[in-house]
């Protein structure tokens, strides 16, 4: 069974969400894995949850790069298994390097929680495969700092790359280019503010989210 | 004992009263000394007996009243006098809930204030040994026109969220009031619902001789000595510079907190033998209190406890508020167990002392005994002072209100959906992670909120409810309406309300009219609470809440909680298909007294209120009948604003407008007449529907997919933009805030 590892850092909060999301409803196997632990190894794919990790202090996503885990984490994005950090996580794969650009306070600087309409821009990845192409989902965002920038060289890489993978209907928080996710270069790093694991049953509001790990766990299948 | 030189003497301070500023009165000094330590305390001593005996720390004044309330009922399994109330709700699983006030601290310094309001009520759930879940506020201001008001609500909300979101607990909902009596004494209160197995339960107790105090969390600092006393009195506007009392939060720290104690609790409560928060009056009354529950005494050693800074004295130490602390009790020769915990949350915990058999709270400083004084002192012997009591002018010879003339009701309708307290408080909630923990069914905006129970078909409902207009015309009855009206947002949610919790936001205890609306709503609340068998097991009185002598409006808020039986039976107030079958539940006076028609006429609220508890629980079990059995789309509870609001605000939800006729009047679309509801039925429903309501319905009209509300009245017509509508709903607020 395809294992998930759910990296925990202190201030995540959303990790349990994304344990059940994958074992409750995906029906994948998932661990939640500490900060301090260096060895990533029997794990398929890696979920960086959101959170406050450190409690955002100094710097959403700062600190946290500096935690024991995170170079099994480089390792494992530079054997090309699949990574998707979420929230903060995908703030605290910038903060690594793992992905380019940086996630600023929202335009309005507030924290905003809401479903938010969104474009799947390229479905031909590992994390967006069980989307149709050009699909409009749903999804919540819940972030005060979700609000991307990235040098005019790296959002000409990232387009000519197809490398935005979402990108919003209507931009919440001032993303440039409506950025909500991307993946590095290699496709197998993606970094999303919108929150997946909190749509993944009807009860939540929606399903859209689903897809997501559905996706990473069909690609999982056809290369074992 | 050791006296600091900068210390007054036990004699200078019975000769200097430095008591008094601190909030204890010389007849309780005389009764300290004479009575209980039979001797002159000394300063440390007489500080911990100025917060002990203050009314926030010791409910002195409130206690005579308190005990009128009903704790009772087959799901309690614990009701006041712990950390929060537990009640059960089945497969050995309870709900834990509390609601705690921080007005003070929110005027003086908003963002902290209203964040260290979030972080106290959350330690407070946890330390019962459940998993908070949720949190709600009740917010209180003056009107928006004033821009004091627009810095209080902006801040306040931003501290409730930089804590609520950063700790990851979902703030599902609560709601905001404006009126000018909450001019320079907003209120915040905030309530926290946590779920737990009921095998981990615990208590704050010191118990068994010989074993272990641990302190764990932040360290002690110079903050917030004085906050139980700075509750306990009056604001006048010189008292600004009262930042002292007030505490910074730190959100990351509490979630280690709660995460480790969570941990300790599950993992090891064999040897966890009692834990509390340390909260108001911090060191003293956390532990005075648990060694006063398990009868037993207490000694410590304050050299051992964390400082943040050198040379803080023994009162200083024991009064310190700062946050993010909790007391533990563990077995003698297991304490390295629970400290290697909180060493791998990176958590300050040591142990500062131990459990005494002979029921003395002693301290020791620098080798020296500083306190030697018996716990109970501290707890038990505050002396209750049961006030004078008066009924206000006001309440003498009422007239009733004339019905008011509304001519073009959509005009009327628009007006009221502008006002504030109606209006859409989307721009506040959507600050708040409302769906963190990923359970939340129903997010804020609807009549309560819904979380699901993982793992099961069941979900518990919640909504904070107040309407102080109505307990200042008439607390007795306005204390059963607030009751009432929350349960009626439990039962349109599809919900059974189980219990409830409050924060009793009042004027100064010592004025007798002040006091008297206390004892009348107490009585009222408890006289609902028991007919809707749903029980107090937890609260908080805030009295004191004037600023320069003039009272706010008695604001007993109600926080409640229900147990939705199965997934299915959640339901929002929103419309869901055109076509479906518009019933109103219940009959409409001419209730404009205290209602928000009367408002926007600029008048204060005046009349008399009618209420019938027995039409009140008639027609909840209809509801919550029909809701069970398959048959409603949507159910909303009239409230503010009557049915033209709940119309409209049924309508919001999706594109849809609506198309009926009513026997009512213009004016009594805004009606606030009790006990009713708007709810929506398929076509195919529709007679199981009627057969089942009888007369407790009639019919109003039909759902439309045009974007128009047509409503023929007996005296006229209501014509209007279902989307016009939508937006002076929806705009108001951030217009206001501008």
């Amino acid at each position: 069974m395809m294992k998930f590892a759910v990296v925990s850092f202190p201030g995540s909060n959303c990790d349990e969400d994304l344990y059940y999301a994958i074992t409750d409803d995906l029906k994948a196997d998932a661990e939640i894995v500490p900060h301090t632990s260096d060895n990533l190894e029997g794990f398929d794919a890696v979920l960086i949850p959101g959170g406050f990790s450190y409690g955002d202090y100094l710097r959403s996503g700062a600190i946290a790069k500096f935690a024991p885990v995170m170079a099994a984490v480089k390792e494992f994005a530079k054997a090309g298994k699949p990574i998707l950090g979420i929230c903060n996580g995908f703030q605290i794969l910038t903060e690594a390097g793992l992905l380019p650009g940086t996630l600023q306070h929202n335009r309005e600087m507030q924290f905003i929680c809401e479903p938010e309409p969104l474009m799947v821009n390229n479905n031909q990845t590992l994390f967006t495969s069980a989307f149709k192409a050009g699909e409009t989902i749903t999804l919540p965002i819940a972030h005060g700092e979700g609000n991307y920038y990235c040098d005019d060289d790296t959002l000409a890489q990232l387009k000519a790359n197809h490398q935005i993978i979402f990108s919003y209907q209507d931009n919440p928080n001032g993303s440039l280019s409506d950025i909500a996710g991307i993946t590095n270069q290699a496709g197998n790093v993606l970094g999303m503010m919108p929150h997946p694991e909190r749509a993944v049953e009807s009860i939540q509001g929606g399903t859209d989210g689903l897809k997501v790990f559905q996706s990473i766990l069909q690609t999982y299948l056809r290369t074992v | 004992m050791q006296q600091l030189k900068t210390e007054l003497t036990p004699e200078e301070i019975r000769e200097q009263k430095p008591y008094e500023a601190w909030g204890l009165s010389e007849r309780e000094y005389d009764y300290i000394c004479s009575k209980l330590i039979g001797r002159l305390p000394n300063y440390t001593e007489t500080g911990l007996f100025a917060v002990m005996w203050s009314e926030h720390c010791s409910y002195k004044n409130s206690k005579p009243i308190l005990r009128k309330f009903w704790n009772d009922g087959s799901r309690v399994i614990q009701g006041p006098g712990e950390g929060a109330g537990v009640l059960d709700i089945g497969d050995d699983q309870a709900v834990v809930f509390k609601a705690e006030s921080h007005n003070h601290p929110s005027f003086v310094e908003p963002f902290e204030g209203a964040a260290t309001g979030v972080g106290g009520i959350i330690r407070d759930i946890f330390s019962m040994g459940a998993k908070p879940i949720a949190s709600l506020d009740s917010l209180r201001f003056g009107e928006l026109s004033n821009p004091k008001n627009r810095y209080l609500l902006g801040e306040i909300v931003a501290g409730i969220a930089a804590y609520g979101n950063c700790i990851g607990i979902p703030t599902v909902g609560g709601e905001i009031g404006f009126d000018a009596v909450y001019d320079g004494n907003p209120l915040v209160n905030v309530m926290c619902v946590g779920l737990m197995n009921q095998a981990d339960l615990k208590m704050g107790r010191a118990k068994g001789t010989g074993n272990s105090i641990i302190y764990v969390g932040a360290k002690t600092g110079r903050d917030g000595i004085h906050g139980a006393t700075f509750a306990s009195n009056e604001f006048s506007d010189d008292k600004e510079a009262d930042r002292s009392a007030v505490q910074v939060g730190d959100p990351f720290m509490e979630k280690l907190l709660t995460d480790a104690c969570l941990e300790i609790i599950h993992d090891h409560s064999d040897i966890l033998m009692g834990i509390q928060d340390m909260g108001a009056a911090g060191l003293v009354s956390s532990s005075a209190e648990m060694a006063a529950k398990a009868k037993s005494g207490v000694t410590m050693d304050l050299d051992l406890v964390p400082q943040r800074e050198p040379g803080m004295s023994a009162y200083e130490i024991m009064l310190s508020e700062s946050q993010e602390r909790m007391l533990l009790c563990v077995k003698k020769g297991e304490e390295q167990t629970v400290l290697d915990i909180f060493k791998r949350y990176d958590l300050d915990a040591v142990v500062v002392g131990h459990v005494t058999e002979d029921r003395q709270y002693r301290l020791y400083q620098q080798g020296k005994l500083v306190t030697d004084i018996p716990v109970t002192s501290l707890v038990d012997d505050v002396v209750e002072h049961e006030q004078p009591k008066r009924k206000p002018a006001r309440l003498e010879n009422v007239q009733p209100v004339k019905t008011p003339t509304v001519k073009d009701p959509a005009e009327t309708l628009a007006k009221l959906l502008a006002q504030p307290t109606i209006a859409s408080k989307r721009s506040v909630f959507r600050q708040y992670d409302s769906q963190v923990q990923a359970n939340t069914a129903v997010t804020p905006g609807s009549d309560a909120a819904v979380v699901r129970v993982r793992h099961t078909r069941k979900a518990l409902a919640m909504t904070t409810d107040c309407n102080a207009r109505y307990i200042y015309l008439d607390p007795y009855v306005g204390g059963q309406i607030a009751v009432s009206e929350a349960a009626r947002n439990i039962v349109a949610s599809g919900g059974v309300p189980i219990g409830i919790t409050d924060c009793l936001n009042f004027g100064s205890p010592d004025d007798p009219e002040s006091y008297w609306e206390l004892d009348q709503s107490v009585q009222g609340i408890a006289k609902a609470c028991q007919r809707l068998d749903t029980p107090v097991i937890s609260g908080n009185v805030s009295m004191y809440n004037e600023t320069d002598g003039r009272a706010i409006y008695p604001t007993p808020m109600i926080g409640m909680v229900g147990l939705i039986k199965d997934l299915d039976h959640i339901t929002t107030q929103d419309f869901k298909q055109a076509g479906d079958v518009v019933y109103l539940i219940g009959e409409t006076g001419n209730d404009f007294a205290g209602s928000e028609l009367q408002k926007l006429g600029g008048e204060l609220p005046t009349g008399q209120l009618h209420f019938d508890l027995d039409s009140e629980t008639a027609h909840q079990r209809l509801v919550l009948d029909a809701i069970q059995s398959g048959m409603l789309q949507s159910a909303h509870d009239l409230s503010e604003g009557g049915l033209g609001v709940a119309l409209a605000e049924s309508i919001f939800g999706g594109q849809f407008g609506f198309n009926g006729q009513t026997t009512l009047t213009n004016a009594q679309l805004f009606s606030e007449t009790q006990s009713r509801f708007l709810v929506s039925v398929k076509p195919a429903d529709q007679a199981r529907f009627e057969a089942l309501a009888a007369d407790q319905a009639v019919f109003l009209g039909r759902v439309t997919d045009e974007d128009a509300v047509h409503l023929t009245t007996a005296d006229g017509r209501l014509e209007a933009v279902s989307s016009a509508l939508k937006e002076t709903f929806g705009g108001a607020l951030e217009c206001l805030m501008k």
